[in-house]
């Protein structure tokens, strides 16, 4: 099976009627010793990422670095422009006069968090994708309205076109089919 | 109602999506909007009259230009007129798209659902036109860039203790996070229209736009993750952008401005108008493009309950104003007061209140509530009120401050006039694009109502 270039096929996709047949299809399949899997829906669906192995992402971590360095960021600016870089003493004040810096502090510190959300979103996501296999699929078209899909992908080390695909279809799906790259 | 189910029935009544649809339904009716072969006459016609008070805009700010601030009603002691109510306003309206997007989502509330997206449109539409005035005022706007922290050959930075910095990072961040909110929201709707579209222009652009979004459930794991970390987020954010413009004026000592419950007051106030907007707006997109079933009378009911809460917040900072201007035994502040329901401005000062304190409590009727037609005219007049509110703040405490000798009277000019109508030119133009091309109600987000609806027959 194994060749040197990448596999004939990313995929092999099955359409299922409802949530919870997918969701079964999804255990089932990670029961099965499968780890390269994903499931394609219209709408979030409970539990759908435990089931395909999936638990935890960086994302949050990722965006407290973002609001850290805009806290830091922002206080750092003003300490700097108005104790280091232009003191002005007025009337014997303090230099460092804090409270008046923390509505701007604050401010960058949810910028610097958003963006990180945001672009950490896309980025951990592989978005922007503009061509991506599973396009190529006919049916793929309604997994943005109302079709459900389990895909189990081709670097899975279990994968075996045939093997696989008699596997999926044992599962019940309305529809199962080969995704081309 | 007997098949409604339990837990969407349970606040007010009636249903937030109307029994009977399915995840197809939901997307066609929602993105069928968008992607009409046809545009509607009625359409053609709205957004022809927003595009000519644009147009106006755009003649007055040009004028404005050439001329200088000279040719609006401002002088000295009046120096801030038109130019910062409009802002105040404008800021204000946009807070209710962030409220309903962000606070309603942390509290679990399911009828946000329907509103969210065009309430967080309309939230960005109402800051770029409340961005627009003060750089207007400016008298320099092409040198607006001096407000920023940027690398200048003259060395100079902003002056970060003043309240007026504080507002450019608080509305453009305010601005930047709005639209990245927006934008998050949008994602998988675009991916819903990309595979609907059947144009191939109109599949380019939705395709681009849309990133390759599949829905793949990892993917959907870190979106809901992040949709929530940006609900939180923003949620702050709100109560500091209008607490942050209140201090624009509480941080002067000018009387009428120098009072602690600015903060507090604003943010009521601005979430005041900006319901009202919403249900201005959505009153009559719901009744022409029939969507009856997902801006439901729960819906309306529960705006106009909003609207009476924030209300009596607002009619309360009156009277602690009031009272705060008598129980502090400050002479100037004392005439402040009496010279707002009594001085040269009283028609504002008492129209303020006839709009703001008394007709809000019509909605404490049900049968009015539940009239769609009459809660429209309600929300309108809020809206005035809510104008009228910064009116009386900015320009009534200008013209009479401590030293008689400077007393001036103002009046906006037809210029002024010009440039705040032909804001709402803008507003209503980018609102018209965007209710033609962009779904106006999140799709993703219906089809989890639909499972609740159907769930339990």
């Amino acid at each position: 099976m194994k060749r040197a270039g990448r596999p004939p096929i990313y995929g092999i996709l099955a359409e299922f009627e409802d949530r919870e047949r997918l969701l079964e299809a999804a255990q089932t399949a990670s029961g099965a010793g499968y780890r390269a899997l994903d499931a394609y829906t219209p709408l979030p669906v409970e539990g759908l990422s435990d089931a395909i192995g999936f638990h935890h992402t960086r994302l949050p971590w990722v965006v407290f670095t973002g609001a850290a360095l805009g806290a830091l960021g922002g206080f750092g600016m003003q300490l700097y422009a108005s104790a280091v870089h232009y003191p002005l003493n007025i009337g014997g004040r303090p230099l460092n006069s804090w409270p008046a810096f923390i509505p701007i502090t604050f401010e960058l510190t949810v910028l610097g968090a958003s963006l990180f959300a945001v672009f950490g979103l896309l980025a951990l996501n592989g978005l922007p994708t503009p061509y991506h296999p599973l396009f190529n699929v006919d049916r793929f078209e309604f997994a943005s309205r109302e079709a459900l899909f389990l895909c189990i992908k081709s670097k899975d080390p279990k994968f075996d076109r045939a093997a696989t695909r008699r596997f999926l279809e044992g599962l019940r799906p309305h529809e199962v089919s080969e995704v081309e790259w | 109602m007997s098949d409604v189910p339990e837990r969407t029935a349970s606040l007010s009544g009636g249903p937030v999506l109307e029994p009977g649809h399915t995840y197809r339904s939901v997307t066609e009716k929602i993105s069928s909007i968008a992607l009409a072969r046809k545009t509607p006459k009625e359409w053609w016609i709205g957004f022809g009259v927003s595009f000519l008070l644009l147009m106006m805009l755009l003649y007055a700010t040009g004028y404005l230009f050439i001329k200088g601030v000279g040719i609006w009603g401002i002088n000295m002691p009046v120096a801030w007129g038109f130019a910062i109510v409009n802002f105040v306003w404008w800021v204000g309206i946009g807070h209710a798209g962030t409220l309903i997007s962000a606070i309603l989502l942390l509290l679990r509330q399911e009828w946000r659902t329907s509103i969210n997206r065009f309430a967080e449109a309309m939230t960005l539409f109402a800051v770029a036109c409340a961005g627009l005035f003060p750089l207007l005022h400016l008298g320099r706007p092409w040198v607006f860039y001096w407000l920023f922290p940027y690398p200048d050959t003259m060395r100079l930075w902003p002056q970060f203790r003043s309240p007026l910095v504080w507002d450019v990072f608080a509305v453009s961040t305010y601005a930047t996070v709005s639209l990245l909110f927006w934008f998050v929201g949008l994602l998988p709707d675009l991916a819903t229209l990309r595979d609907r579209a059947r144009r191939r222009p109109a599949k380019i652009i939705y395709g681009i736009l849309a990133m390759g979004w599949r829905g793949s459930a990892t993917h959907w794991h870190r979106y809901e993750t992040a949709y929530l970390l940006l609900a939180g987020l923003a949620t702050p954010l709100v109560v500091s952008v209008h607490t942050v413009v209140s201090f624009d004026f509480a941080a002067g000592i000018i009387p009428g401005w120098h009072t602690t419950i600015f903060p507090p007051y604003f943010v009521a106030g601005a979430i005041y108008s900006g319901f009202a907007m919403v249900l201005t707006l959505s009153i009559p997109l719901r009744a022409f493009y029939g969507l009856e079933d997902f801006i439901t009378m729960r819906h309306l009911e529960n705006m106009a309950k909003v609207l009476i809460a924030t209300g009596l917040i607002v009619a309360y900072g009156y009277a602690a104003e009031l009272f705060m201007s008598w129980y502090s035994a400050n002479a100037a502040e004392q005439f402040l007061a009496k010279n707002r329901a009594f001085g040269p401005y009283w028609p504002a000062y008492w129209a303020l209140i006839l709009c703001n304190v008394l007709t809000v409590q019509l909605l404490w009727f049900r049968r009015i509530r539940t009239r769609p037609w009459f809660l429209w005219v309600i929300a309108i007049v809020i809206n005035v009120g809510m104008w009228l509110e910064r009116y009386v703040i900015v320009v009534v405490s200008l013209t009479r401050d401590f030293l008689p000798s400077i007393w001036r009277s103002y009046h906006g000019t037809v210029w002024d006039w010009a440039t705040f109508l032909g804001s709402m030119g803008l507003f209503l133009s980018l609102l018209f694009l965007f209710i033609r091309f962009l779904p106006v109600i999140s799709i993703a987000e219906m089809r989890s109502l639909v499972d609740e609806t159907e769930g339990r027959e």
